[in-house]
């Protein structure tokens, strides 16, 4: 619907239309609530598909007799990509692909903004913006808003995508005086903004304008990503995914469309909820994720903290504990996904189990880097998901617990979190592994975490450091059991 | 102030506590199917990408209509993309038989 034109009566066809709208926001609603439990997620999935489809047709419907070929094909060309990427993707690649679909959607709204535009010059006088001066200059501001959003979403996901792959290095990459580029780039991108808007009856002026900002704010996304380290890439995402939402909903303000207001603020709203836990889940709040340039002491001056009394295990000394353990706690982070670890870790708690020992897995919220990384990749492996626990289940249980095995986690298992004030990860809530009777960390060197902070963990008297790659001990240590 | 701004300003308002409200407490499990899910919906922009790709009698052809074409396809990578790995993600989880 294009609320500016509810004062006259709809034809038939923009009324139907309507209907389906409404019903597709509905869906929408009840699509995210499902989406938010174990047992109806999957259905919420399809249900949202089912939506889109019907807002879609309704937009079909409404539009009315038009020549839509270029339309369908974009629409054909685009999800035929979208399939082939979601069909290829392996499940460890997860995280840098959703940065990248979001970075797709995000570049579409950007698109959509600057086609508004072309199309007020066009369209001339019966455009909107010369005919209706209050309207128009709220239309054009959100039409700016979008090319700005939808462009720094795209180049700030993109930004998180190559880092995710390790296309390029994870570690933050601060400018000199970069709080002074950001915001500066924003306030040109602004002022532009507001130019272009007052010039659109000037197309060449206008249309120079318009690419000016769409360039300020295609920088602006590379500019405040690349200052992002590699561990704090889940808060990223979520932001990023929030973003593209919001994008979509400046949108709808431009076209005047209430369904895609509401669905992009539904989007922009829960993206934002996922950031807060991310920021909640490491004690530090979203402007020092943002701005911080957190862990990249790692790239200053080489400080390499001392570690005392160390002690190291193989094989064989371990696998001797685990085979007497009656209870084990495995404790997975991004190392695990680095290594492709996840089968050859469900293997091992299979082989524990057969021995009796109960094994349960502590998830730390922002283990891994996406929402949620840890759970998708033992899910690949088959590990039941009622055997994988929030911190808050699980941190009391480590004392009653035989053996705890670290594989890839650094940062969530620091103890410094908790009784060193004098630690960058002080205050962050962590798991209480060394709580646990013996403790063993498979981990390749004794190199530093994310944060770039010494791990106390490693010189406590119950730890035993395994080093090995993840998925060679995993292996090793089955087959040690086997013969034990 | 026009009141048809006002009338969407409504629904913009309303719409952010509805998304606040609808998902208030997430089991990490869902974390990532949840945010990749959702990314597929932001591809709604897909309507106003197909706003101004057509072309009509109003909208005579131009680089507006080339420029939502593209819009069209990449938000269409967003949407199909999205809900394809969201779909292949939640066939994962599964609890012990």
């Amino acid at each position: 619907m294009n609320l500016l034109t509810a004062t006259m009566q709809l034809k038939w066809n923009e009324s139907l239309a309507e209907f389906g709208f409404i019903a597709s926001v509905i869906m929408f609603m009840l699509a995210i609530m499902r989406m938010s439990k174990v047992k109806t997620a999957r259905s919420g999935n399809w249900l949202a598909a089912g939506a889109m489809a019907l807002a879609v047709i309704s937009q079909f419907v409404e539009e009315g007799q038009i020549n839509p070929v270029f339309i369908i094909v974009g629409i054909v060309a685009g999800s035929a990509i979208g399939a082939y990427l979601a069909w290829r993707v392996q499940m460890t690649q997860m995280p840098e692909m959703v940065a990248l679909l979001n970075g797709f959607g995000g570049l579409a709204s950007m698109f959509v903004g600057l086609a508004s535009y072309f199309q007020f010059i066009e369209t001339g006088a019966r455009g909107t913006l010369a005919s209706l001066p209050a309207v128009g200059a709220f239309t054009g501001v959100n039409l700016m808003l979008t090319v700005i959003v939808g462009g720094l979403t795209f180049t700030g996901s993109v930004i998180a995508f190559l880092k995710l792959s390790e296309k390029i290095r994870g570690v933050p990459i601060l400018l000199p005086a970069r709080h002074a580029i950001n915001v500066a780039l924003g306030l040109l991108a602004l002022g532009f903004s507001a130019l272009a808007v007052w010039a659109v009856s000037n197309s060449v002026l206008g249309v120079l304008l318009l690419v000016l900002v769409g360039l300020l704010a295609l920088a602006m996304g590379v500019t405040l990503v690349l200052a992002i380290g590699g561990g704090d890439m889940p808060v990223v995402i979520s932001l990023l995914n929030s973003y593209s939402g919001i994008a979509g909903a400046l949108a709808g303000f431009t076209i005047h469309s209430p369904v895609l207001i509401v669905s992009g603020s539904l989007v922009g709203a829960s993206g934002i909820i996922l950031t807060m836990i991310m920021c909640k889940a490491m004690n530090r709040s979203l402007a020092n994720v943002m701005f911080g340039g957190f862990g990249a002491a790692e790239t200053g001056e080489k400080k390499k903290d001392e570690y005392k009394n160390v002690k190291s295990c193989d094989v064989e000394e371990a696998a001797l504990v685990l085979a007497d353990a009656q209870s084990c706690i495995v404790v997975p982070g991004y190392g695990m996904a680095v290594a492709q670890a996840q089968h050859a870790v469900r293997e091992l708690s299979d082989q524990l189990a057969k021995r009796g020992c109960t094994v349960r897995y502590a998830v730390h919220p922002v283990a891994g880097r996406m929402p949620g990384h840890m759970n998708v990749l033992l899910a690949e492996a088959n590990v039941p998901y009622d055997q994988l626990f929030e911190m808050d289940a699980i941190n009391s249980d480590f004392k009653n617990t035989d053996v705890a095995i670290v594989i890839g986690a650094n940062d969530v298992v620091n103890p410094a979190a908790k009784d060193n004030k004098a630690s960058p990860l002080y205050g962050m809530p962590v798991l209480n592994v060394e709580e646990a009777r013996s403790v063993f960390v498979i981990k390749r060197s004794l190199g530093a975490g994310f944060a770039g902070v010494k791990n106390e963990l490693f010189e406590k008297d119950n730890v035993r450091m395994l080093y090995a790659d993840g998925r060679k001990a995993c292996e090793d240590l089955i087959k040690a059991l086997k013969e034990a | 102030m026009n009141a048809f701004i006002l009338l969407e300003i409504y629904v913009f308002v309303l719409a952010c506590f509805a998304g606040f409200q609808l998902i208030s407490k997430v089991p990490p499990t869902l974390h990532t199917p949840l945010m990749s899910g959702s990314n597929a919906i932001s591809g709604i922009t897909i309507l106003g990408a197909m706003y101004v790709a057509k072309v009509s009698a109003e909208a005579p052809f131009g680089a507006s209509t080339i420029f939502g074409m593209l819009a069209c396809a990449l938000a269409m990578i967003n949407v199909v993309g999205g809900f394809a790995v969201t779909e292949r993600m939640m066939r994962m989880f599964k609890k012990k038989d």
